[in-house]
């Protein structure tokens, strides 16, 4: 049985860096259907990630992991990964009380918020924050 | 036996003759051209910057873009009848033929198979296809291409898109292949109904139509902004240039110019000279 690698592109509009793009041993995602890991010749399948954290382990056993705020994750059938986040960083770079501090802001802006579209933003940051500090 | 010719030997002054043109006239010309060649000259310059920039934000928009639209290139998915044109330009001109590629190209399009929905960002694209396609436009942007343009400014566009029914969505823009060279492309993105009606789909597991709207949109989203890229590093290439040859043209309309002015200058000089000289001979 011939462990086959494939390609990950774990990419980001935000800071406008370039592409991870390299072969990987094993993926780990968070997505709304559950975290799950992907390795070579995983069934092909779309999912929508949760605020979290990507941990991407290459062939010779080096963890890296980034954290998302949201975004896309395809897995195709030939073994390719295309991982799409919208803003992304590096878990050594969550600085902890900044990222409760924000949360306690979201929150109050969450119970503060009026109307369905800012009581969702409100929401989504709440959860993006919650994700931060769950893992700083 | 020579008429004595009083004549009074008053310089006339150079008037137009013969279609000749007056040495005012070539003065004022000269000192235009030279204005529009220093504002050619730094409006190159200023692209050449923007282009730069422009340049490396394309890396990491095209490895975003081709990654999302990954499902749609390795699946075949078939185009519905059923088009929307989003037309990607902006509202700034004098970049060569960038914007009257896309109007070509859109126009082509139409004749050979009518459109009937579009969405134009950039008032050039507006301006180019209001007269024969101005009855298909849903809706339109505009303060496109002062600033580079970001991620939010593509959500826009994609949440235009998404809130009309199509089941394809055929985006048009420039693809920057070098400095001296772009090309017209038509990047079809087939709708959420198309996909699901096709079995492909059904290789990837665990896929329902909620997950399939979410990921639509968000992919949407940035193969819109992948667009955007390509088509600002176009257009900014183009713009310098067109700049660059102006700036030219101007150098050299100024060389032939002062060659004239000089001419003329000269033959002024000389006349005066002529009609001085005849004019004490006919007193002696």
């Amino acid at each position: 049985y011939q462990r086959r690698v494939r390609e990950a592109v774990v990419s980001t509009q935000s800071t406008g860096s370039s592409g991870i793009n390299a072969e990987y041993g094993q993926v780990d995602i968070p997505s709304t259907t559950g975290h799950f890991g992907i390795l070579p010749n995983h069934v092909p399948t779309i999912a929508i990630l949760l605020p979290g954290v990507v941990s991407i382990t290459t062939e010779a056993g080096d963890i890296q992991k980034f954290f998302v705020s949201s975004g896309t994750a395809t897995i195709h059938a030939d073994s390719t990964v295309q991982i799409l986040a919208e803003e992304i960083c590096d878990v050594a770079d969550i600085d902890g009380n900044a990222a409760r501090a924000a949360l306690e802001a979201s929150k109050s802006k969450l119970a503060s918020a009026s109307s369905e579209a800012d009581k969702a933003a409100a929401q989504i940051e709440v959860d993006v924050y919650e994700g931060m500090v769950a893992v700083a | 036996m020579a008429f004595p010719m009083l004549r009074s030997t008053v310089t006339l002054a150079p008037n137009a003759t013969r279609g000749m043109a007056t040495l005012k006239d070539i003065e004022t010309r000269l000192k235009s051209v030279k204005n529009i060649r220093k504002i050619t000259s730094s409006m190159k310059m200023v692209s050449a910057a923007k282009y730069a920039r422009a340049e490396r934000a394309l890396k990491p928009a095209r490895v975003y873009g081709t990654g999302a639209e990954s499902l749609y290139t390795k699946n075949e998915f078939e185009s519905g009848e059923d088009k929307l044109i989003v037309a990607i330009s902006s509202d700034r001109g004098l970049c060569g033929g960038v914007h009257s590629g896309l109007g070509k190209a859109i126009k082509a399009a139409h004749a050979e198979k009518p459109i009937t929905k579009t969405i134009i960002v950039g008032d050039k694209a507006k301006a180019i296809l209001q007269r024969t396609m101005g009855d298909t436009f849903l809706a339109t942007f505009n303060n496109v291409g002062k600033k580079p343009a970001s991620f939010t400014d593509a959500i826009n566009v994609a949440e235009e898109v998404l809130s009309h029914e199509a089941d394809t969505v055929d985006i048009v823009y420039n693809k920057f292949i070098n400095v001296v060279s772009y090309d017209s492309t038509t990047k079809p993105i087939p709708g959420v109904a198309s996909i699901e009606a096709n079995d492909a789909i059904y290789n990837y597991d665990e896929v329902d139509s909620e997950v399939l709207k979410c990921y639509q949109e968000f992919t949407l989203a940035n193969i819109v902004y992948h667009s955007i890229r390509e088509q600002e590093c176009s257009e900014q290439s183009a713009r310098m240039n067109a700049m660059e040859n102006a700036t030219r043209n101007a150098g050299e309309m100024i060389d032939k110019l002062t060659l004239a002015y000089n001419r003329t200058r000269q033959a002024v000089i000389t006349r005066e000279l002529i009609e001085i000289i005849s004019g004490a001979n006919a007193l002696e």
